[in-house]
Formats: C-alpha cells, sequence, structure tokens
C-alpha cells in the first residue's frame, strides 16, 4: 500500500482520540436536549411525513405512525436537522483531509451489481431492524450505553455476535 | 439546570456537525474500515464506540453528582429486551452485508461513496416496510421482554451508577487491549490511504 500513497490523505484520527471527542459531542447533546444522538429516527420522521403528505387520513389512523404525527409534521424535527448537520460535518471533513473521493465503495472486492444489491438489502435490515430495537447503533447502542440503559447491551451484543456470524457467511464489501 | 431540553433547529444541527466530523474522522464512513470490525482486523468502531460511551457516561454522572443536571433527566431507552435483541441482529446483518449502519451511511455519502446512497434507500424501504407491516406480531415484538422495575442498571438489576461505570471501564481497556492483540495479527487497521482507494480485492 505504500507505494500507491498518495499526497494530501490525512490519517484517521486515532481510535482514543475519536471515542474522548465523540463522547464529549454526545455529553453536549444530552446536556442540549435531553437525549442522545440518532439517525434511524429520520429516516422514521422522513416516512411519516411523507406518508402525512401522499395519505394523511391513513398516516393520522395508523397504529405506528399516527401518534407521531399528532403533533404536526415530523420532518422538521430535532433528528432530522441532526442528519443536516452530519451530512455537513462530515463533507467538511472529509474535503479538509483529502478523503473525499466519489466511488462505489465495494465494488473493486464484490462487483458493481452485487455490491449494489448488498448494499440495498443491507439498508433494509438495518432499517427494519432499527424499528423493532427503537433505534440503531447510534441511537440505541452509543446512547442508550451512555445512559446507562440496559437494553442497549443486549442490543450491542447481538449486533456484535450477528454481524460476526453474518459477514462470515457473505461478503458485504 | 441541565438538561436544556432545547430540540430546535440550531441544536439538531450542532449536534449533527459535530458528530458527523467525528465520524468522517474516525474513519467511519468508510464501509472497508467499518466493516472490518466484524473481521476483527480493525476495532476502531468498539474502541471509539467503548470509549464514548465511558465519556458521556461519566460525564453525565459527575454533572449529576455535582447538581448541575437534574437527576431522572434525559433519555433512556426502553428496557424491551426482545425487542432490542431481535433488532440488534437485524442491524448487526444490515452492517455486515450492506457495510453501514443508519449513522454512518449518512457519513459515507458526504465523503462521496455511491453505495452508501443505496444504503439509505434501504434503511427508508425497511422503515416504510415496517411500518406497513406493523400489526400485533411488530408490536408485541418491538415491546417484548419488557423489565417493569425500570431501564437503567440502577433500576433494573440495582447496580448502582459507580459500579456500572467501572465495568463499562474495565470492558474499555480490554476492548483495547484485545483489540489490538487481534490487529497485530490479521494486518493491522484500515489505514485512510486504503479506505479512499475503496475495498481491496479479497486478502
Amino acid at each position: 500500500m505504500n507505494a500507491t500513497t498518495k499526497p494530501g490523505v490525512k490519517p484517521f484520527w486515532p481510535p482514543l482520540a475519536a471515542g474522548v471527542v465523540l463522547g464529549l459531542v454526545l455529553l453536549l447533546t444530552f446536556l442540549l436536549s435531553g437525549h442522545g444522538l440518532g439517525a434511524s429516527g429520520a429516516a422514521n420522521d422522513l416516512v411519516a411525513g411523507i406518508g402525512l403528505q401522499v395519505a394523511p387520513d391513513a398516516t393520522k389512523a395508523h397504529g405506528y405512525l399516527g401518534p407521531q404525527v399528532a403533533d404536526g409534521n415530523p420532518l422538521g424535527s430535532w433528528m432530522s436537522w441532526e442528519i443536516v448537520g452530519v451530512a455537513i460535518g462530515a463533507l467538511f471533513a472529509a474535503f479538509t483531509a483529502g478523503r473525499f473521493r466519489i466511488q462505489l465503495d465495494g465494488e473493486r472486492s464484490v462487483g458493481s451489481a452485487s455490491r449494489v444489491v448488498k448494499a440495498l438489502a443491507g439498508g433494509f435490515l438495518a432499517g427494519f431492524g432499527a424499528r423493532i430495537a427503537g433505534g440503531c447503533t447510534s441511537g440505541i447502542g452509543l446512547s442508550g450505553a451512555a445512559a446507562l440503559g440496559v437494553s442497549a447491551f443486549v442490543f450491542l451484543a447481538l449486533f456484535f455476535v450477528t454481524g460476526m456470524i453474518v459477514s462470515r457467511l457473505v461478503r458485504g464489501v | 439546570m441541565f438538561p436544556l431540553n432545547d430540540n430546535g433547529m440550531i441544536s439538531g444541527l450542532l449536534c449533527g456537525v459535530l458528530f458527523g466530523y467525528v465520524l468522517e474522522n474516525a474513519g467511519f464512513g468508510s464501509p472497508v474500515k467499518l466493516s472490518a470490525q466484524f473481521r476483527l482486523r480493525d476495532w476502531a468502531v468498539f474502541k471509539v464506540m467503548f470509549t464514548a460511551i465511558v465519556v458521556a457516561a461519566v460525564g453525565l454522572y459527575a454533572l449529576r453528582f455535582l447538581g448541575f443536571l437534574r437527576p431522572d433527566s434525559i433519555a433512556v431507552p426502553q428496557a424491551a429486551l426482545v425487542g432490542a435483541a431481535f433488532g440488534g441482529a437485524l442491524v448487526g446483518a444490515g452492517f455486515a452485508i450492506g457495510g453501514y449502519c443508519p449513522g454512518t451511511s449518512v457519513a459515507g455519502v458526504f465523503s462521496g461513496r455511491i453505495d452508501a446512497i443505496v444504503f439509505i434507500v434501504g434503511v427508508v424501504a425497511g422503515t416504510a416496510a415496517f411500518s406497513g407491516l406493523y400489526g400485533a406480531t411488530l408490536k408485541s415484538l418491538k415491546a417484548g421482554g419488557l423489565i417493569a422495575e425500570g431501564d437503567t442498571f440502577a433500576d433494573a438489576y440495582e447496580i448502582s451508577d459507580p459500579v456500572m461505570i467501572g465495568i463499562l471501564v474495565a470492558a474499555l481497556i480490554a476492548v483495547f487491549y484485545l483489540g489490538s492483540w487481534f490487529e497485530r495479527r490479521k494486518g493491522g487497521p484500515v489505514t485512510a490511504q486504503e479506505a479512499v482507494e475503496g475495498a481491496c480485492p479479497l486478502s
């Protein structure tokens, strides 16, 4: 790999440093908002928001989405803005460190068609699973664990064990 | 007194920008680096997560102890353990197959990855499918295994916060020690250069 090293690509932060900064960001989030960081909730807000536009009556009467749209359109939620922020922060980090590169990542190892199918299938499972758990790796795993929630550690244990098993059966990237 | 319970646009944007900035700098926009955790070659995911959990948990405890944070004022996920187990397993499987989780896929898109856009389409489809299929079965699965006593270890099992933080610190040291041992044996963590070049052929 050294032979292909190009100038301008800055190394990633060491895990300890990244973890300390992430912990402080998470702490700040708790102090400001009263809850932790999340991600999959924004997808949920998007689905509920679209539902409210396309089929308002059915969405309001829906067993799962109904309570979420009772206070108005969820598209302007804290979580939606947080995800817009994640996009800005990640773009800034990637650009300033010379790590922004347009690519279909994983194409070189599994082929482009296979990679697209796997990314779609993986996203589907993660999106569906996050709704069962009530959050994803950031909302339940990270934020829930920092709040010393029991379910966070159950989530993380099953997340890791299943991920290890499945990664041996299917090469995703 | 904290928390401010500010759930407005500026609060969301600020926390999000910082979150995204750290995620990309940790290398978590790269599906190669992320999924190397499951192959035990790169332990950055667990090292970063456990460090952040300990820092935030200690910070929350200290601020509560010093009287700056109201007791029982921050959100704790409901202790529905069956739901957490099924959900965790599915998110783990999705991570292994797709190379991201919902949050890191956003960092993936904004470091230029087209496959991350596809992953997000999948996340939205999976979320919509859950809503479409929502009924008695999914409802009971989601709420299954609920601990009535409470959501935290202190409430559910009477394990006090300092003891729990001590256990987490021990787990953190174990993750760093074990992780670095595996990383040395399996060819080291994925570098930024390797991540930017994209997934390598089978190694």
